[in-house]
């Protein structure tokens, strides 16, 4: 426990800046002047209007996603990640702001974008046997039969389960199910992956299995990965950088970046020195946005 | 063994009530309540003769089409009822008038408008069993699971293969429920279309059976007619076990959770 609470021996790398918005002065998320970003996400606000008033869930966010990246994002409960993942997804239109990906503004579902849901048993079809489900958006496509055939089978065994094709989703564990819509996503063969909570459902140890599983497809596709949790310890491990946000409604808290070595190992990397020094500061971080910091606050006071 | 068991369960209750019915009319002389051994003849006299083919055929004929047409209906009119809010908003009060309306009342108002043919017949059918099978389907279709249908949102799913692969098979067990209710009210309808201005069918047989005082051949009619509704429901049972397997083996693993 001593050493989570000395003081680290590198200082943590924050991406984020100070910027001008619509909202006021307030910390954004590493941006990309200048080169294409694949996906950005600018002065992204959703208001939801009920018979009780309006409530502002996502006040403004500003980040911008490089190809290939894996980023976390992490916040405290409530903070308006499903909000903001179900906005750029193209689920939800937002109140103000926009995503755009390869520069064109989305307005539904793009094309190159593949969704991961944290209810897996209600996101796979359970008519439809396993190889079915992630045959299906193939089907939807056009793809004939036996390239069709040959992707399942390929994206199966990335998962580990080339021996179910023919069960129903229902016969298998919560892991498995996980894995069959990993396995969807995957033959999808998107640009973006977006995971929303995926593993909060799942027990521990196949949690760790989950996510080696998510890195080494990651590194295997070179897809840019956008994962939502609430799991402090998992963004730190799963990411290259992690981003806070703050409490509903929601800002950037702080984007950080993830100066662990490329290869992670569920011993090795977590119980190195860094894993706990960048552990240790999004755990600060999110009680902080649990009592109520804002850090649009703390940006007014730092100029006053 | 459990084979054994489920036909001694099937048959247990039939032997026990034709026993009752056996002994309560030994030495019986009513001349309204036969013995089992003479209705049992009459039946095989009566509707094994050209009477199947003249009264039973045509009355199936009619059964069959009137329960297809219900169901092509429920279904395509509960999937666009369901699919739009504002279609439903504009239906369902009047929608609520016309299941209220008891079909046989129309029986005139339909033979004075299409005459007293089958299509008389099939439409009194069509009208009383179409709700339960279109109202269900409505149900289904609203109740859809909604991480399901995002999901398919975001794989960008055309109109047509949500229909085949996520509205149709999500709203199936609602809808497979009000088939069920459908086949023994299309049964019902079947009988009383029969009764006005008929010259054959099941229902204008038995009625002429009993205005002759043909007793055992009106008795034999009524166990054609309850023949035909356990045939119905086995047929009903068979389909459901196939297309809604998914659905009861899901069930049952979520019941043992």
């Amino acid at each position: 426990m001593t050493s989570e609470h000395s003081q680290p021996t590198n200082k943590v790398i924050s991406q984020s800046s100070v910027q001008d918005t619509p909202d006021g002065r307030i910390p954004v998320g590493k941006t990309m002047p200048g080169e294409q970003p694949m996906l950005s996400v600018q002065n992204l606000k959703k208001v939801y209007h009920t018979d009780g008033g309006d409530i502002e869930a996502v006040r403004n966010l500003t980040f911008d996603l490089p190809k290939g990246q894996l980023a976390c994002l992490v916040g405290p409960s409530g903070s308006g990640k499903t909000t903001l993942l179900k906005c750029i997804s193209g689920l939800m239109a937002p109140t103000e702001g926009e995503v755009t990906l390869h520069g064109e503004k989305v307005t539904g579902p793009p094309k190159s974008m593949a969704v991961v849901f944290q209810e897996y048993g209600r996101s796979l079809f359970p008519w439809l046997r396993v190889a079915e489900n992630v045959e299906l958006p193939l089907k939807n496509q056009g793809m004939d039969k036996t390239a069709r055939r040959e992707v399942v089978a390929e994206a199966l065994e990335a998962v580990g389960l080339s021996h179910v094709p023919k069960s129903y989703p229902w016969q298998l564990s919560g892991g498995m199910q996980q894995r069959v819509a990993i396995a969807r996503a995957v033959a999808y063969k998107p640009e973006v992956l977006l995971m929303d909570e995926p593993f909060a459902a799942v027990d521990a140890q196949t949690r760790a299995d989950l996510e080696d599983l998510v890195r080494g497809i990651w590194k295997k596709l070179g897809v840019s990965v956008l994962f939502v949790t609430h799991d402090i310890d998992e963004s730190v491990y799963l990411g290259e950088r992690v981003i806070i946000l703050s409490s509903s409604p929601t800002i950037i808290q702080e984007d950080l970046l993830v100066d662990l070595p490329d290869e992670r190992d569920q011993l090795e990397t977590r119980s190195s020195q860094r894993f706990s020094e960048l552990r240790h500061h999004v755990y600060e971080q999110i009680q902080l946005a649990k009592k109520g910091f804002r850090p649009e606050d703390a940006v007014a006071n730092a100029n006053a | 063994m459990t084979y054994i068991r489920t036909v001694l369960h099937i048959i247990a209750l039939p032997l026990i009530l034709l026993a009752i019915w056996f002994v309560t009319t030994l030495g019986e002389t009513s001349f309204f309540v036969p013995t089992p051994q003479v209705l049992v003849e009459t039946f095989t006299e009566t509707w094994t003769s050209e009477r199947f083919v003249s009264d039973v055929f045509p009355s199936l004929g009619r059964l069959m089409i009137g329960i297809a047409l219900s169901i092509l209906i429920g279904i395509v009119g509960g999937l666009l009822i369901g699919s739009f809010r504002w279609l439903r908003a504009l239906l369902e009060p009047t929608l609520e008038f016309f299941r209220a309306i008891p079909p046989p009342v129309l029986i005139p108002v339909i033979m004075l408008l299409i005459g007293i043919g089958d299509e008389m017949k099939v439409s009194v059918i069509v009208l009383g069993a179409v709700w339960p099978i279109l109202l269900n389907t409505i149900e289904g279709v609203r109740s859809m699971d909604e991480v399901l249908a995002d999901t398919s949102r975001t794989y960008g799913m055309n109109k047509i293969n949500s229909i085949r692969y996520l509205i149709l098979p999500s709203a199936m067990p609602q809808i497979m429920a009000g088939i069920r209710q459908s086949l023994s009210i299309a049964l019902i309808l079947m009988v009383i279309s029969e009764m006005f201005a008929s010259t054959e069918g099941l229902g204008f047989a038995i009625v002429q059976f009993q205005r002759s005082f043909a007793i055992p051949e009106m008795w034999s009619g009524i166990v054609l007619l309850g023949l035909l509704g356990v045939v119905l429901s086995f047929i009903f049972q068979l389909a459901e076990r196939w297309i809604l397997g998914w659905y009861h083996g899901l069930r049952e693993i979520e019941q043992a959770a």
